[in-house]
């Protein structure tokens, strides 16, 4: 009787499990076609595009449309392609995910281990950052980058980034660090190691999971801005997903359909590196909390 | 002057009071423990004495100097903690010369220094692991060398054993006695597990509520406890209370035990003219298990020893002894007796009360009387 219903229950398993793989497999068509649409029409000269259908493969492989995108595309009145605003993107990406990073890091680690009077009132105010939508600081950021002499800089963008990001980081690094036990500090203390030497040599160093979560989620979202850009940014200071806008809307008659797609996978690249090469520890590092002990 | 000096220390957080005024006082090389339940304060204290925590009022001395002021690194000790709290991105070298890096010893003295410590603790084959691989006795034995490295006039241990499991706490108890004979030095020791306070201790604090209960050796705590909670604190299996009415029988005091459905006296020798004033009244009679054993022939009816027949409720061998459970005055009694001499449950059997270290209690007050 117990082999009867064990069997039983294996069959409708293994159903169960056909019907969950055909599902998963669905949506992962689903989600991948828009970047086989991308990637397929970036490789097909124009008169393919005319001629065949939007997900038929290129008659003719071509490179041309990503060179064009990279070096050649008119953006605005200049034509010089991407590559311009690809690096300006990276010049303020790489130190805003640093800088807001370590912030973060600091942050989190003062209000768990350090902490003060006020410390939890400080930290739900930072919280608060979380939920300020993007168009709320505008004006006052606008403003104040006015003041601060770095409108239209590199530095205003890095500015910018690290403060709205500051919020972010520090949640993660603070909830991190709650499941730290005190008494790591505490030893540290009676070795006789201070405030600081204990966050660069102690804490930062066993801070590798959550410093990956924060530098993959901040890279994203910082690369992926349009709004900053858009408006703290003009001209040669722009970012690269600011420059995707202005070639797709700069029109020279024909719309370059298979450059205009070859610059859209340029402009997504690196985020789509960053989470293949570092998506497990992405994983890892969102779950570390909750299951170390 | 002792090693270290506890003079009316105070700590609260608002109105709460957390320790209301603890005085102690050690001589060097001693052995002090720190015992009570938890949320007692023995650990809020120790932290006080490592200066991880402010003192509200009073003074605390470590020798000569008065440390209230002093920052941790300052005060010349070093701690221990229940998690061990090793440096997880550090290789227990590191772990070992951390301090000694930071106080500027020389490289090659620190080299020196961890390997007479690895020798101390035999880990030598360790240094070289990070905590992660170490099992948990191996990382107690970490965080000791640790704390031996920085070679303290005073060792701080805060519950350190209570992550083990239950063989090789046993082990390392041995292992820290062991230690303190070698290394001579002053320990606090918190523990909330009495027989750890028993075995190790010079001295026992037994704390209640942020107060010192009782302050004494560890026999002194456990044949004189001053009231019902460190009677019934300290011990294994713990103290059994009886409820007894005082009789006067010929000018002398009695105990009345009542072993279901047959009342027996037993006479109190000694001074007991304290009793005079429960005379009639009920105090609570308090003694140990291992003072209930088989009858003896060549003991029975020697003073301060009585017999009394009764039925075993419960029979619980553990080895070494057997615990047998009676009732007396409606409660259950612990005996310990040796099993050859054990009768099964539901059998009658004579038992032998050795009243000589039986402590009496004031049941209002749980102040003892005698």
């Amino acid at each position: 009787m117990a082999d009867s219903s064990n069997t039983q229950t294996q069959g409708s398993s293994r159903f169960g499990r056909y019907l969950i793989y055909t599902l998963l497999g669905l949506v992962c068509l689903y989600y991948l076609m828009p970047l086989f649409i991308m990637l397929s029409t970036s490789l097909k000269t124009l008169d393919d595009i005319r001629t065949g259908s939007l997900v038929s493969l290129p008659a003719h492989v071509t490179f041309q449309p990503w060179l064009d995108a990279w070096s050649k595309a008119c953006i605005g009145v200049r034509c010089e392609g991407m590559s311009v605003y690809f690096w300006n993107s990276f010049r303020f990406v790489v130190p805003a995910v640093l800088i807001s990073t370590l912030a973060g890091a600091f942050n989190g680690y003062v209000l768990t281990l350090w902490r003060f009077r006020g410390s939890d009132i400080f930290f739900s105010a930072l919280m608060i950052g979380c939920f300020i939508p993007f168009q709320v600081i505008l004006l006052p950021m606008a403003r104040t980058l006015g003041e601060l002499g770095i409108f239209n800089t590199i530095s205003g963008l890095i500015f910018v980034h690290v403060v709205y990001g500051v919020s972010f980081t520090t949640l993660f690094f603070r909830n991190y660090y709650v499941t730290i036990p005190d008494e790591l500090v505490k030893a540290a203390r009676i070795d006789g190691a201070g405030f600081l030497r204990i966050f660069w040599r102690i804490i930062l160093p066993i801070s590798t999971p959550i410093v990956v979560v924060s530098i993959i989620w901040q890279f994203t979202q910082i690369w992926n801005d349009f709004l900053f850009g858009v408006v703290f940014s003009s001209g040669d200071h722009q970012p690269v997903t600011v420059a995707l806008n202005n070639l797709v809307n700069t029109s020279t008659g024909v719309i370059g359909y298979n450059v205009d797609m070859a610059a859209a996978i340029i402009a997504a690249l690196p985020t789509l590196f960053i989470y293949i090469v570092a998506g497990k520890y992405f994983v890892r590092g969102l779950t570390a909390g909750s299951v170390k002990g | 002057m002792g090693a270290l000096s506890i003079r009316n220390v105070r700590k609260s957080y608002g109105t709460t009071e957390i320790l209301k005024g603890i005085n102690i006082e050690i001589e060097e090389g001693e052995f002090l423990i720190l015992v009570g339940p938890s949320g007692c304060g023995k650990s809020t204290l120790l932290a006080m004495i490592a200066g991880l925590d402010n003192i509200t009022s009073g003074e605390v001395y470590i020798g000569e100097r008065k440390v209230n002021d002093l920052s941790p690194k300052d005060r010349d000790i070093a701690m221990v903690f229940q998690s061990y709290a090793l440096y997880p991105n550090m290789t227990v070298r590191q772990n070992i010369s951390f301090g000694l890096e930071i106080r500027k010893v020389p490289k090659a003295e620190q080299q020196k220094i961890v390997a007479q410590v690895a020798q101390i603790l035999q880990m030598e084959q360790l240094l070289d692991r990070k905590p992660s691989q170490l099992s948990g006795g191996q990382r107690q034995r970490v965080a000791m060398g640790r704390a031996i490295a920085r070679n303290p006039t005073l060792f701080l241990f805060d519950e350190p054993l209570s992550n083990l499991d239950a063989k090789l706490r046993v082990e390392m108890r041995t292992e820290i006695k062991l230690l303190h004979k070698r290394v001579g030095k002053t320990i606090v020791y918190v523990t909330h597990d009495q027989v750890e306070a028993m075995t190790l201790g010079d001295k026992i604090a037994v704390m209640k509520d942020g107060e010192v209960v009782q302050f004494g050796t560890p026999q002194q705590i456990y044949d004189n406890p001053v009231n019902l909670f460190v009677a019934s604190f300290m011990g294994s299996p713990s103290m059994n209370f009886i409820p007894c009415r005082v009789a006067v029988l010929d000018g002398k005091f009695g105990l009345k035990m009542d072993t279901g459905g047959q009342t027996h006296v037993f006479p109190v020798e000694g001074a007991s003219s304290a009793l005079a004033a429960y005379a009639g009244r009920e105090i609570i009679v308090g003694i140990r298990p291992e003072k209930i054993t088989h009858k003896v022939d060549f003991l029975a009816g020697a003073p301060n020893f009585y017999v009394a027949e009764t039925t075993i409720e419960i029979s619980e061998p553990t080895g070494a002894d057997t615990l047998l459970v009676i009732t007396i005055n409606d409660k259950n009694i612990v005996c310990r007796v040796h099993p050859d001499y054990a009768k099964s449950q539901g059998e009658r059997m004579a038992f032998m009360f050795d009243m000589s270290k039986t402590v009496y209690f004031d049941p209002v007050t749980e102040l003892r009387i005698l």
